[in-house]
């Protein structure tokens, strides 16, 4: 007879549920996990760059959203669940969307603001409709600007401050175009930016961890960034066909963006259609902000307007059923 | 037309497949158990009404439950002995089932009507398909769906093509896999009865490449029947009819369709031996191929159980358990069903025992859906199950209806890959329980 005291394990008793009984053993820990894995060569090359002062912003930025999760999740009474590393992912990404010279306090003010307004508050985790990084950036941009838009010059960790304009800023003014680093320069990450954001070779060498991870889809990835390039190219400062697509796709925070923050599972659409939608939208977005808009940059308010427009995606790009016409 | 490989499903999902536990282990035809109990309603449809009453002798053979509609089917003795009871029994779909309950006289005296036929070969497609309704043949899939109903489409739908469906692609499971070894000229004889019966002249049997023995095995009388072999990639759910018909022929069964809308019929293998052992040797279906396995099994095996062995008796036959049991599933561990006594029958449908560990067995704990996508991705349906959870949840029942989760075949696919450990599958079936009231 059961005996309601003991544990079932104890009882002799059998479990039963709904199939499958049988599963593969990727959790969403582990998704978490490699999405930190995929980010280290952008850390460590940021570290390269900037100088070790940024490894505090690192530490303070990961510790503040990994305590301001779990701190959330005690107080309303949700199962602390820090060690599923999604509040790390955020507070990583915050610290490498933060310019190398940013004060500590700025982190610690991003992370917690990403984890608790934006995540937290929404519900939790896959109930954020906006991706929490991207959203702190944005309000720590729109509060403290001056803060966020003071740069340091890569390699030269002595100097603490530079103001001088990062190669977007200069993309935007012709005459200044003769300033404009050269493609190696751009590549390897020796520019001003955000302290994760200008080494595209480590950028993209954790981004094919995650494709062969099979962590992301190629298709936001792709087509974002094809569409910047298509776009810039074609809407050049001396008529058509004149862009440095290049440049564009190199400099600023367009392949973090598109690779680690624009496929965040939770704000994206999940339909293989509605993530091709996703990646142009994001690109046509970034790319008139760009070429037209008062920014320099615009990869943030782009994944952020087409967070906001995932879950519209999704409802028009349900895929035709198997033997079926479209729902 | 001897071989064919062909395309792989879209979408669908690659699980570990543990079939080397009893691959190698040719069927094993265990003694009779003592005593056997006998639902009458084994078979998708109507249940049987009983043809026996206690106290009634019966011989190995005879029919004791007849069908009670069009689609149903009748039972027979699988042993010989003493009806002991007629009462409600538990079965293995958690369901209370009249049951015939026979004690064995241990002497298997065979009914008359279980006599060799003398002329096989001069069957008109009428008498093929009495013949398979009479000996209770259902399809041996584990759908046991009455396989007369199946030969007998409405004359509106034309049938150009019959396949023989050896894909076998839930994990663990190899009795396909055997009787296609050690019986593939029966596979090839019940084949070309079944297309007989159905007035088809074009056949085929499918196989997935991770049995190039049995591909290897029935080639020869393939051959010689002009049935062509298709060798599919290994891949879940590869064996769903539906994906079947996909790979082979490129047609795609309507939603809320059945094969016969785009003019094919699908059996399994071992559908067709039962249905060579009925027309030849006058056998109706009273034993069938189970595979007992699991690791706790002490020696996982392929037997030839008597239809009415309690899953206790299958399992002691099979060496018994070398270390406590945390789950008991009939049928393989992707769409079958987990049980809570072994003190239930082995039926028509019963593919498999898999016995778990304790520490494969513990239903998983949980998450909140993260939008991975990767339930949409491995549908074969092409739907999104984690809109199926999430409606669920939140009581929005008319919205999976209009996604489709009727269309979902229960594969489990979508949910063997969620990270979050969504009881996908879970939530489906309540969607669909609520758009069956619904409509």
């Amino acid at each position: 007879m059961p005996d309601k005291d003991k544990p079932v394990e104890e009882q002799g008793l059998l479990v039963v549920a709904a199939p499958p009984h049988l599963f593969h053993r990727v959790k969403t820990s582990r998704i978490m996990l490699d999405v930190l894995i995929a980010l280290l060569p952008a850390t460590l090359a940021g570290l390269n760059l900037f100088g070790p002062r940024v490894l505090a912003v690192i530490v303070a930025s990961l510790l503040a959203a990994v305590a301001a999760e779990a701190a959330t999740q005690k107080l309303l009474g949700r199962p602390v669940r820090v060690l599923d590393f999604s509040a790390a992912v955020t507070g990583l990404l915050v610290a490498l969307n933060l310019p190398p010279t940013a004060p500590l306090w700025l982190a610690v003010v991003g992370s917690a603001f990403a984890v608790v307004v934006v995540k937290q508050l929404f519900g939790g985790l896959g109930n954020n409709f906006l991706n929490p990084a991207l959203a702190a950036r944005a309000f720590l941009m729109a509060a403290w600007p001056a803060q966020m838009t003071t740069w340091s010059a890569p390699g030269d960790w002595a100097v603490q401050a530079m103001t001088g304009a990062t190669p977007l800023a200069i993309l935007q003014r012709p005459e200044l175009l003769r300033r404009l680093p050269s493609y190696a320069e751009l590549f390897w990450g020796w520019i001003p930016g955000t302290i994760g954001e200008t080494c595209v070779a480590a950028l993209l060498l954790g981004a094919l961890y995650l494709l062969w991870r099979r962590v992301i889809d190629w298709r936001i990835p792709v087509t974002y960034v094809g569409t910047v390039a298509l776009l810039t190219w074609v809407l050049g400062p001396r008529g058509l066909f004149t862009g440095d697509p290049v440049a564009h796709v190199l400099a600023g925070g367009l392949v973090l963006g598109a690779f680690f923050m624009a496929t965040d599972y939770v704000s994206s659409p999940v339909t293989p259609l509605g993530r091709v939608w996703f990646g142009v939208g994001c690109g046509l977005l970034t790319a008139m902000i760009r070429l037209y808009g008062g920014y320099p940059e615009g990869v943030s308010f782009s994944i952020l307007i087409m967070n906001i427009v995932a879950p519209l995606i999704d409802r028009y790009t349900v895929p035709t059923r198997f033997g079926g016409r479209r729902a | 037309m001897a071989l064919a490989l062909r395309k792989a499903l879209a979408g669908g999902i690659h699980p570990p497949e543990r079939k080397h536990l009893t691959a190698a282990q040719a069927i094993i035809r265990p003694p009779a158990p003592e005593s056997v109990v006998i639902p009458l309603w084994q078979h998708t449809g109507a249940p049987g009404e009983p043809l026996v009453a206690r106290g009634d002798h019966v011989k190995l053979g005879q029919k004791i439950g007849q069908a009670a509609a069009f689609v149903s089917a009748p039972v027979h003795a699988s042993v010989s002995g003493t009806v002991v009871a007629v009462e409600p029994r538990l079965d293995a779909l958690g369901r209370m089932v009249t049951a015939v309950v026979i004690e064995s006289d241990g002497l298997d005296t065979p009914a008359p009507e279980v006599v060799p036929r003398s002329q096989p070969d001069s069957l008109s497609a009428d008498e093929i398909r009495n013949i398979v309704h009479q000996a209770g043949i259902v399809g041996l899939g584990g759908a046991a769906f009455p396989t007369r109903v199946k030969l007998a489409p409405p004359a509106d739908k034309p049938i150009d093509t019959y396949i023989l469906n050896g894909c076998e692609c839930e994990p663990y499971l190899t009795g396909d896999h055997r009787v296609m070894l050690e019986r593939g000229a029966d596979c090839i004889l019940g084949l070309g009865l079944l297309m007989k019966a159905a007035g088809v002249t074009r056949g085929y049997l499918a196989v997935e490449n991770n049995k190039p023995d049995a591909v290897e095995a029935l080639l020869p009388a393939a051959r010689e029947a002009g049935i062509a072999v298709a060798v599919l990639p290994t891949r879940y759910p590869q064996g769903s009819e539906k994906h079947l018909i996909k790979s082979l022929l490129g047609r795609e069964v309507p939603s809320g369709g059945l094969p016969m809308d785009v003019g094919v019929l699908v059996s399994n293998v071992g559908t067709a031996v039962a249905v060579a052992d009925a027309v030849y040797h006058g056998l109706p279906l009273l034993q069938r191929v189970v595979t007992v396995t699991g690791r706790p099994v002490r020696q996982p095996a392929n037997l030839l159980l008597r239809l009415g062995t309690s899953f206790a008796a299958a399992i002691a036959l099979a060496g018994g358990l070398g270390e406590p049991a945390g789950r008991v599933v009939m049928g393989g561990p992707m769409t079958g069903t987990a049980q809570f006594s072994l003190d239930v029958p082995v039926v028509k449908g019963t593919s498999g025992i898999l016995v778990l560990g304790r520490d494969e067995s513990l239903a998983p704990v949980s998450t909140p859906c993260i939008r991975c996508g990767r339930c949409a991705e491995s549908c074969p349906m092409r739907l999104l199950p984690l809109y199926f959870d999430a409606y669920v949840q939140a009581g929005n029942y008319s919205r999976t209806g209009e996604l489709g989760v009727l269309d979902c075949i229960e594969c489990g696919s979508c949910a063997w890959g969620c990270p979050a450990r969504r009881p996908l599958v879970h939530s489906i079936r309540v969607a669909k329980g609520e758009a069956r009231k619904r409509s």
